[in-house]
């Protein structure tokens, strides 16, 4: 017994010392196969994310050296800069209420594609398509549609007896119209609905019915936590978007006037004020600043959905 | 079971229930008749803008500015994409190319490094590896506004301003929407075929270029596409980095010629169409992996 037990440990022994050679060469190899994107995460990630918050402590206008202002750009922000309330509230709004509304129609659209049994590839592309037109051309398209005199909107709304607003040109209506666009671009996230409606077993809604339930139960029962998971991905990932606007509102703006966020700065995206600080006015330092104000902004907004979703977001089998 | 019990009520059952059937299919084909005139009215909605812009790209500058608007050109003007794509001032031949160039450029890249990282990331083990690779989905979160600044300035030191480095070289470094569809890929892959090939005594990187990428073209067909539409879509950096018009992309190009004074509607959207053409053309020929890409992306919210 003795003789045998300590032969097994004799034979196990050279055998261990490969394995740990195995497993340092395996994790060399590891590191050598990820290094492509720590190095790039290191490279265009954390080193510039340290230079802007360095900048934003500064005045620099990329001529001369920067020179240290500690909180200057910060107090500027806060007390000095209407620019900086406007932008903010231009996004908020637009956040406000196009997120929301985009989540709705493309729910709303995925549901019906969910119950159709014809064309259903039509309809899909239908709906799909106006979401991979270039940011830039659908700007300049929607321009013309909301042409307020040969526009197709007013005509309608015209004909109808109702004079149209001025869109673009009126700082009230600029706002919505960019709304309205951005609803038009719905079809990604029609897709991640109409994916995850499909991923709710059948078995669910037999039993319900079995029991009486009528249809809007069943919607509210069960569709609604089933797909709850993929509501909070949309949500938080549409946030985050509609926080960054930028092209069409730039597109727009700059056309019709030669000025950025304009009519009367209505369409003054944070995005755009940080551009035209940055890159109209050369404000390096203050520009650092408010892109790590909006860092900020972003991350609560994600953290408190991220919270909040524990009570409302339903995982079917807890391991997912 | 229960009207053999009761058999005072086994009549009025199966007739109760089957006008309740009637009822309920005659319901259920209200329902579907409405579900379809809904999406077809949806999907007229959606269509329209679309049909507009080609409608207006094709149209002799007379019959634009006229309400009721002409559905219809009369005649039908092609010539307007040769005189739209051939302004003297905005060059969009070149534009093209330089489109093509910055996509070839980005998709090798992109391909090349996100494909090395998947593999480390599914298939190698080592210490720290669960904290990169949430470090590394955690970016995904992160805004790009927030590097815009910084990002601009390196490449400024560097001298890269004005050229299409800026665009292409990060690409080079993995990217982690990409890094992660492989690597749920690469660990539904079965073994097998790997232990085969290393009893052959074929390296990591002969296994991962002979066996692995052969097998994995489904999901690299879907970060192809998805890459290529988003790099012909990109706007704001392509506008920040180049600053020669000679080096503009097309996205560039149509905001510039949206911007210049009396641009002519019809040319304008000419252009526009020729823009999106040739995403649409490429999710007709490959709609699967479009949708495929996208529905991927919400199943692990």
């Amino acid at each position: 017994m003795e003789n045998t037990k300590s032969s097994a440990t004799l034979v196990k022994q050279p055998a261990r010392k490969p394995i740990w050679r195995a497993r340092r060469l395996e994790a060399g190899a590891f590191y050598l196969f990820v290094a492509p994107w720590v190095i790039g995460f290191v490279l265009f990630t954390v080193i510039p994310m340290g230079i802007s918050l360095y900048l934003s402590f500064t005045r620099w206008n990329v001529l001369t050296a920067p020179q240290w202002i500690g909180l200057d750009n910060y107090t500027r922000m806060f007390t000095k800069d209407p620019d900086f309330y406007q932008s903010l509230k231009v996004t908020i709004i637009f956040t406000i209420v196009s997120v929301p509304l985009r989540l709705i129609v493309s729910l709303f659209l995925a549901i019906l594609l969910d119950q159709a049994t014809h064309a259903v590839g039509f309809f899909r592309t239908a709906f799909y398509i106006p979401s991979i037109v270039a940011s830039v051309a659908a700007a300049v398209l929607w321009q013309w549609i909301f042409n307020p005199r040969f526009g197709p909107i007013n005509g309608l709304l015209n004909s109808l007896g109702i004079d149209g607003p001025q869109w673009f040109n009126d700082p009230n209506y600029a706002l919505p119209a960019l709304i309205i666009m951005s609803v038009w671009g719905v079809g990604g996230e029609m897709l991640i609905f109409l994916a995850g409606l499909k991923g709710i077993s059948r078995s669910l809604y037999e039993a319900a019915e079995v029991d009486g339930a009528s249809r809007l139960t069943r919607f509210r029962k069960i569709t609604l936590p089933m797909l709850s998971p993929t509501i909070f991905f949309n949500l938080l990932l549409s946030m985050i978007g509609a926080f960054q606007t930028f092209d069409a509102a730039f597109v727009i703006s700059t056309a019709r006037s030669g000025q950025i966020g304009a009519p009367s700065k209505s369409t003054l995206f944070y995005l755009l004020h940080l551009y035209q600080e940055g890159f109209s006015f050369l404000n390096m330092g203050y520009a650092s600043a408010l892109a790590w104000v909006l860092f900020i902004i972003i991350l609560t907004v994600a953290v408190v959905i991220n919270r909040s979703s524990k009570s409302w977001v339903f995982y079917a089998d807890g391991a997912d | 079971m229960a009207s053999d019990a009761r058999p005072a009520q086994a009549l009025p059952l199966p007739i109760r229930q089957a006008s309740q059937m009637r009822d309920k299919r005659a319901g259920n084909r209200l329902r579907k008749g409405l579900v379809y005139v809904l999406l077809t009215f949806f999907s007229g909605l959606f269509l329209f803008p679309l049909f507009w812009m080609i409608t207006t790209a094709l149209k002799p500058d007379s019959q634009i500015f006229v309400w009721p608007p002409v559905w219809v050109p009369n005649p039908v003007q092609w010539d307007n994409f040769r005189v739209a794509l051939t302004n003297p001032q905005l060059p969009f031949g070149r534009y093209f190319i330089n489109t093509l160039i910055i996509e070839a450029g980005i998709l090798s890249g992109r391909l090349i490094s996100c494909t090395l990282v998947a593999y480390g990331f599914a298939r190698l083990r080592a210490p720290g590896k669960s904290l990169l690779f949430t470090l590394m989905l955690a970016t995904l979160m992160l805004p790009s506004a927030a590097i815009l600044i910084p990002q601009y300035i390196l490449f400024n030191n560097i001298g890269w301003v004005g050229s299409f480095l800026p665009l292409i070289v990060p690409a080079w470094f993995g990217e982690a929407y990409a890094i992660f569809l492989i690597r749920q890929f690469f660990l539904a892959l079965p073994g097998e075929l790997e232990e085969a090939a290393r009893i052959d005594g074929a390296n990591r990187i002969q296994i991962l270029i002979r066996v692995i990428v052969p097998i994995s073209m489904p999901v690299l067909a879907v970060i192809t596409i998805l890459t290529f539409k988003d790099t012909w879509n990109e706007f704001l950096r392509p506008l920040l980095y180049l600053s020669k018009s000679s080096n503009y992309t097309v996205a560039v190009g149509v905001a510039y010629f949206n911007g210049q004074n009396d641009v002519k509607l019809n040319l304008l959207m000419a252009a526009s169409v020729a823009m999106l053409l040739p995403i649409v053309i490429l999710f007709m020929f490959a709609q699967r992996a479009f949708v495929e890409g996208i529905s991927l992306t919400g199943i692990k919210g």
